[in-house]
C-alpha cells in the first residue's frame, strides 16, 4: 500500500508535473485568468488522465509496440471528445470560455506522457492512482495560479467580490496585467521559485556556475 | 489579409499569447540551431495542415456538409478532434518521407523534430482556432503560415536569449526553468505590445 500511496502523493509537490517535469503547461497558463475556468479545466484533465491511464493499462499487453503512440492518442482523443461534449451539454458558458483548450487535452503532453511512461508498464490500480496523483498535482498549480490571477486582476474570486475595487467605492486597485497573458508566465515562475527555495533538491544545476569572487589584498 | 498575417505572427502569437506548444518551446530551446530547425519544421507543417484541415472540416464535418448526398441532417463536427489529429499525423509522416527522398539535407536537419510535431499543441491549436474563428480557405492559408512563422520567431528569439542566460548569475531557485518562464513572460509582454500596431 505504501508504494501505491506514493504514486498518489509524490506528484503533488515533490514531483509536480507542471513545475518540475514541464508537462502540460500550455493549458495550465491559458485557462487560469479566472478560478472557475481553472477548476473546470482541472476536473476535465484529471478525469481524462485517470480514465486514459486505466484504459491503456488494461489493454497494455495487447498493444503492438510499433503503433502504441497511435493507440494511446486514439484512446485519449475519444475520452476528450466525450468530456468536451459533456461540458457543452451541461456547462455551456464555461465551455465557451475554455474555447479550444478542452480539445487540446488531446495533445497535452501530461496525459500522453503518463500513458507512455507509467500506464504502459504498470497494472491498473497503480496506474489509476498515478493518473489521479498527476491530475491533482496539475490541478493544484492551476488553482493557485487561477486564484492569484483572478483575485489580484479583478478583486473577485469565483465571481464574488472579495477586495472591493476602487471603481465601486472600495480601496483595491485591480492589477490589470494579471488578466493578460504575460502574468501567467510570471506567476508560474514565482511559484517555481517558491517551491525550489523550500525544496532545494529540485534546483537545476547551472551549466556554467559563477565562480565566487575572491578578494585579493 | 495583411492584418490577419501580422496579427497571427505578433499579438496573437500562438506560443506567447495563447500558450500553445509551450512544453516544446521550453524543452527544445536550449540551443539556437535546434530551435531554428524546429521553427522551420513548424512553419512547414502549420502551412500545410491548417488549409487541409479547413478543407476537411468544411467539406465533410460541418453541419449540412453531406446535403449533396441527401443527408442534410448529418453533423459530424464532434469528430473534428480525431480527424485533425489524424490529418496532422499523416501530413507529418508524408512530409518526413518526401523530405527524406527529395531534400535529404533538410531531412537530416529536421529529422528528430518532425515526429515530435504531431503532439505539439500549437499545430492542433492552429487548426482548432481556424474552426472557432470560422476562417475561409484563403484565410486559413494565411493564418497557417502566419501562426507557424510567429511560433518559429518566438522560439528562435527565446533560444538566443537562453544561450546568453546560461552565463548569468541567477538566484538558485530561479535557475533554469524559473528564469525561462520569466523571460518568456517578458517576451510575451513585448509581443502583446504589437496589438496597437495597425497596417
Amino acid at each position: 500500500m505504501g508504494a501505491n500511496l506514493d504514486h498518489l502523493i509524490k506528484p503533488l509537490i515533490a514531483n509536480n508535473p507542471v513545475t518540475l517535469q514541464i508537462l502540460g503547461i500550455c493549458s495550465a497558463l491559458a485557462v487560469t485568468t479566472s478560478l472557475s475556468t481553472a477548476l473546470v479545466m482541472s476536473a476535465a484533465l484529471t478525469g481524462v488522465l485517470v480514465l486514459s491511464s486505466a484504459t491503456i493499462s488494461v489493454i497494455r499487453h495487447h498493444i503492438p509496440n510499433v503503433i502504441r503512440l497511435i493507440v494511446q492518442i486514439v484512446v485519449i482523443a475519444s475520452l476528450v471528445v466525450v468530456i468536451d461534449e459533456l461540458l457543452q451539454a451541461f456547462a455551456f458558458e464555461i465551455s465557451r470560455k475554455l474555447s479550444i483548450f478542452v480539445g487540446l487535452i488531446v495533445t497535452n503532453c501530461l496525459v500522453l506522457g503518463r500513458a507512455e511512461a507509467f500506464a504502459m508498464r504498470n497494472p491498473v490500480w497503480p496506474s489509476v492512482l498515478d493518473g489521479l496523483g498527476n491530475g491533482l498535482g496539475y490541478s493544484l498549480v492551476l488553482i493557485i495560479v487561477g486564484t492569484v490571477r483572478e483575485l489580484f486582476g479583478t478583486g473577485a474570486l469565483l465571481g464574488y467580490t472579495v477586495l472591493t475595487p476602487a471603481a465601486e467605492g472600495g480601496w483595491f486597485e485591480p492589477f490589470g496585467l494579471m488578466q493578460l497573458a504575460p502574468s501567467g508566465f510570471f506567476v508560474i515562475a514565482l511559484l517555481i521559485w517558491a517551491i525550489r527555495s523550500l525544496r532545494v533538491e529540485q534546483v537545476d544545476t547551472p551549466e556554467f556556475a559563477m565562480k565566487r569572487s575572491e578578494v585579493t589584498r | 489579409m495583411t492584418e490577419l498575417l501580422i496579427a497571427s505572427i505578433f499579438h496573437q502569437n500562438l506560443a506567447l499569447t495563447s500558450f500553445l506548444g509551450i512544453c516544446t518551446f521550453l524543452a527544445v530551446s536550449e540551443r539556437f540551431e535546434t530551435a531554428f530547425g524546429l521553427g522551420l519544421a513548424i512553419i512547414v507543417v502549420q502551412s500545410v495542415t491548417v488549409p487541409i484541415n479547413s478543407l476537411i472540416f468544411n467539406g465533410f464535418l460541418l453541419d449540412g456538409a453531406w446535403t449533396w448526398l441527401g443527408l442534410p441532417d448529418v453533423d459530424l463536427s464532434f469528430l473534428k478532434l480525431i480527424a485533425f489529429i489524424g490529418t496532422i499525423a499523416a501530413v507529418v509522416q508524408i512530409l518526413e518521407m518526401c523530405l527524406d527522398r527529395y531534400v535529404p539535407v533538410l531531412y537530416r536537419a529536421l529529422g528528430i523534430f518532425l515526429p515530435l510535431i504531431t503532439v505539439n499543441c500549437a499545430v492542433l491549436g492552429g487548426s482548432l482556432f481556424m474552426v472557432e474563428r470560422q476562417y475561409g480557405f484563403a484565410e486559413s492559408v494565411v493564418y497557417g503560415f502566419g501562426s507557424g512563422a510567429g511560433w518559429a520567431l518566438a522560439i528562435v528569439a527565446f533560444a538566443a536569449i537562453r544561450e546568453r542566460l546560461k552565463y548569468s548569475n541567477i538566484p538558485a531557485g530561479l535557475q533554469g526553468l524559473g528564469a525561462a518562464f520569466l523571460v518568456t513572460g517578458l517576451m510575451s509582454l513585448g509581443f502583446t505590445a504589437f496589438a496597437r500596431v495597425g497596417l
